[in-house]
């Protein structure tokens, strides 16, 4: 252990405070949207969102669990592209990517500039939306989630090239391949499995590009039973009654002015983060490893 | 013979295998980033549905000079870059000074602890981020108003009618959300320094601001160049969510938050004006193209081992 100056100390000390304050306040403001969501109605009305809640309350809870339908169905959307896109991602990006990791392949400098200028240059929104809607007619389905965002970031492609080219020695697909193992059987029985850490990496990556994607459904989407969580919040937003507009709305009988809107915003804001703020634990460790990694080898 | 023909084909057979493999992401390409880039011709057409993309007919730079008559062009290129401008500059600042913090913790567990913290921002998507702004911001119920202006006897402000404020306010609400993640990336560059230099000059008497002056910087600066290279490359580009959302789409305040991406939004999906739409969706991508390009020449001659291609 090397012994620490004077000087050293108060500067650790100074960092460790510094950091701390700038930690807890970057948390303040969602701090601020769950205790608003457990705060009695009436004191928002009068006091606003507030850090310490006068009065908690779960009527905010209660309505939307009443409202159960509308929310579950907007969850079974988000999980449902999420898991769906994330998977279709990895399998298309893995498989683009081995070939181009091959030195023995002719054509890997090709594949590998096909990639890479995608991140160089782009036809814009316009184009895109002509074809996906005129030519594809993705609007209102859930290929219009699913699609466009499926090797958005290319350089995922690039990142598991290197992966492969640097942790994965050539002797052991050439042995494979003296076993009479073919290219499909080589990539899905050795590479695939041996890829796991950088595959876990970017699945995760993928995972919350899809559930946190709502511009899609901007620009594809105008039935709400395609709704994602996101593009539900957005509708509640612009009107709280969306949620009672919808199916299963009966469930609550009394007029508009009994709806605890205030307090509702922002439970539909903590309803929206909950999986985010559950997974968080787990994953933040290979979050801030993949944040990294993309940014030294990206 | 027989066998160098044989190993011939099996060459080939590999190829064609591995060709294969990569045909999924290609087809994919193709249709998601390549069609559109020929499609940016649309820009130059007068486009009529009945008559169909191609059939439509050619209209020379006529979107175009309807664009730049407009104030609109004025306004989103203006702010397009400015706030890329702030973004680049006190963005880069304050996460070096934050790496550089949590680099001088050398205590492994509160820098994990500070890291997840100012990371979490990140993962949360730009509509949970409006309901954070709104929570503070919204005139009948925000935290700002109601629990700070009120009780210093401050008239009220109605934010989202308010284009002044907005600069301020996004600015704040980007280095919330991005800070924590340029952070990580620079302590990994801070990480990588030889600790050996750090003793030697400790032993030629540096304190630690002088260490951080005379080590620190000077050995982040390529990392510092390439990333800030990186955004300038970038800069004709913004966040739509950022700019769309976390305003509400509040048409009082398109001077300040108007973009390019929300203009092209608002052209094509509010105003289905696809002329306009795709002269300012092309003017974007052909000026983001040369950026880029003329970004990596310079990386090129600053540090040729950073250089994209």
């Amino acid at each position: 252990m090397e012994i620490a100056s004077r000087g050293e100390i108060i500067f650790r000390r100074f960092a460790f405070v510094t950091m701390t304050l700038i930690s807890v306040g970057m948390l303040l403001p969602i701090l601020l949207m769950i205790t608003a969501s457990f705060t009695d109605e009436k004191s928002l009305i009068l006091n606003g969102y507030r850090f310490v809640p006068d009065k908690l309350s779960l009527d905010a809870y209660i309505y939307m669990i009443n409202q159960y339908k509308v929310i579950l169905r907007a969850y079974g959307v988000s999980v449902l592209v999420t898991v769906a896109g994330t998977l279709i991602s990895l399998i298309i990006t893995t498989m683009l990517a081995y070939p181009m990791s091959r030195r023995d392949f002719k054509y890997r400098n090709v594949l590998a500039f096909v990639v890479f200028f995608t991140m160089l240059f782009s036809g814009g929104i316009v184009p895109s939306y002509m074809l996906w809607t005129r030519v594809f007619g993705v609007t209102d389905t859930y290929w219009a989630l699913i699609l466009p965002n499926l090797l958005m970031p290319a350089f995922h492609v690039l990142l598991v090239r290197n992966y492969y080219q640097s942790s994965i020695p050539h002797d052991l697909i050439e042995s494979a391949q003296i076993d009479g193992a073919g290219e499909f059987k080589i990539f899905f029985r050795i590479m695939f499995p041996l890829s796991v850490p950088v595959v876990a990496t970017i699945g995760l990556f993928m995972a919350l590009v899809y559930w946190n994607d709502w511009i899609n459904a901007l620009y594809f989407i105008s039935k709400p039973k395609y709704f994602g969580i996101q593009n539900l919040l957005i509708r509640m937003m612009n009107n709280i009654q969306f949620l009672r507009s919808s199916e299963g709305s009966a469930l609550i009988g009394t007029g508009a002015v009994d709806l605890p809107s205030t307090s509702i915003r922002m439970a539909m804001g903590v309803v929206g983060l909950l999986p985010i703020m559950v997974i968080f634990p787990f994953t933040q460790k290979y979050l801030i490893k993949g944040v990294v990694i993309g940014a030294v080898k990206g | 013979m027989y066998s160098k023909l044989a190993s011939k084909w099996s060459v080939k057979k590999t190829t064609l295998s591995l060709f294969a493999l990569a045909i999924p992401g290609l087809l994919y390409l193709l249709v998601n980033n390549y069609l559109p880039m020929f499609g940016i011709f649309i820009a130059f057409k007068d486009i009529d549905y009945s008559k169909g993309l191609w059939g439509s007919d050619w209209v020379g730079f006529k979107n175009f000079e309807f664009l730049f008559r407009t104030n609109d062009a004025f306004i989103m290129t203006r702010n397009t870059l400015l706030y890329n401008l702030a973004f680049i500059v006190i963005g880069t600042i304050v996460s070096i000074i934050m790496a550089i913090l949590l680099y001088e913790l050398k205590n492994r567990l509160s820098t994990k602890a500070f890291q997840s913290a100012i990371l979490f921002p990140n993962l949360v998507s730009m509509v949970i981020v409006s309901y954070l702004v709104y929570a503070f911001l919204n005139s009948d119920s925000g935290l700002v108003n109601l629990s700070i202006l009120r009780p210093l006897g401050l008239e009220e402000i109605s934010w989202y009618a308010e284009p002044k404020y907005w600069p301020l306010i996004l600015l704040i609400t980007y280095l919330w959300k991005t800070a924590g993640y340029t952070t990580i990336v620079y302590f990994a560059f801070i990480a990588g320094i030889d600790k050996s230099i750090y003793e030697a000059a400790k032993i030629d008497g540096a304190g630690k601001l002088r260490q951080i002056r005379s080590v620190t910087l000077p050995l982040l600066k390529p990392a510092v160049i390439l990333m800030v290279l990186l955004a300038i490359g970038r800069i004709f580009n913004s966040d739509f969510g950022l700019f769309y959302q976390v305003p509400l789409n509040s048409g009082a305040l398109y001077s300040t938050t108007q973009t390019i991406d929300t203009y092209v939004y608002r052209a094509l999906m509010q105003m289905h004006d696809i002329g306009m739409s795709s002269a300012a969706g092309f003017y974007q991508s052909v000026v983001g193209f040369v950026l880029v390009i003329a970004v990596n020449k310079l990386v090129k001659k600053v540090d040729p081992d950073n250089a994209l291609f």
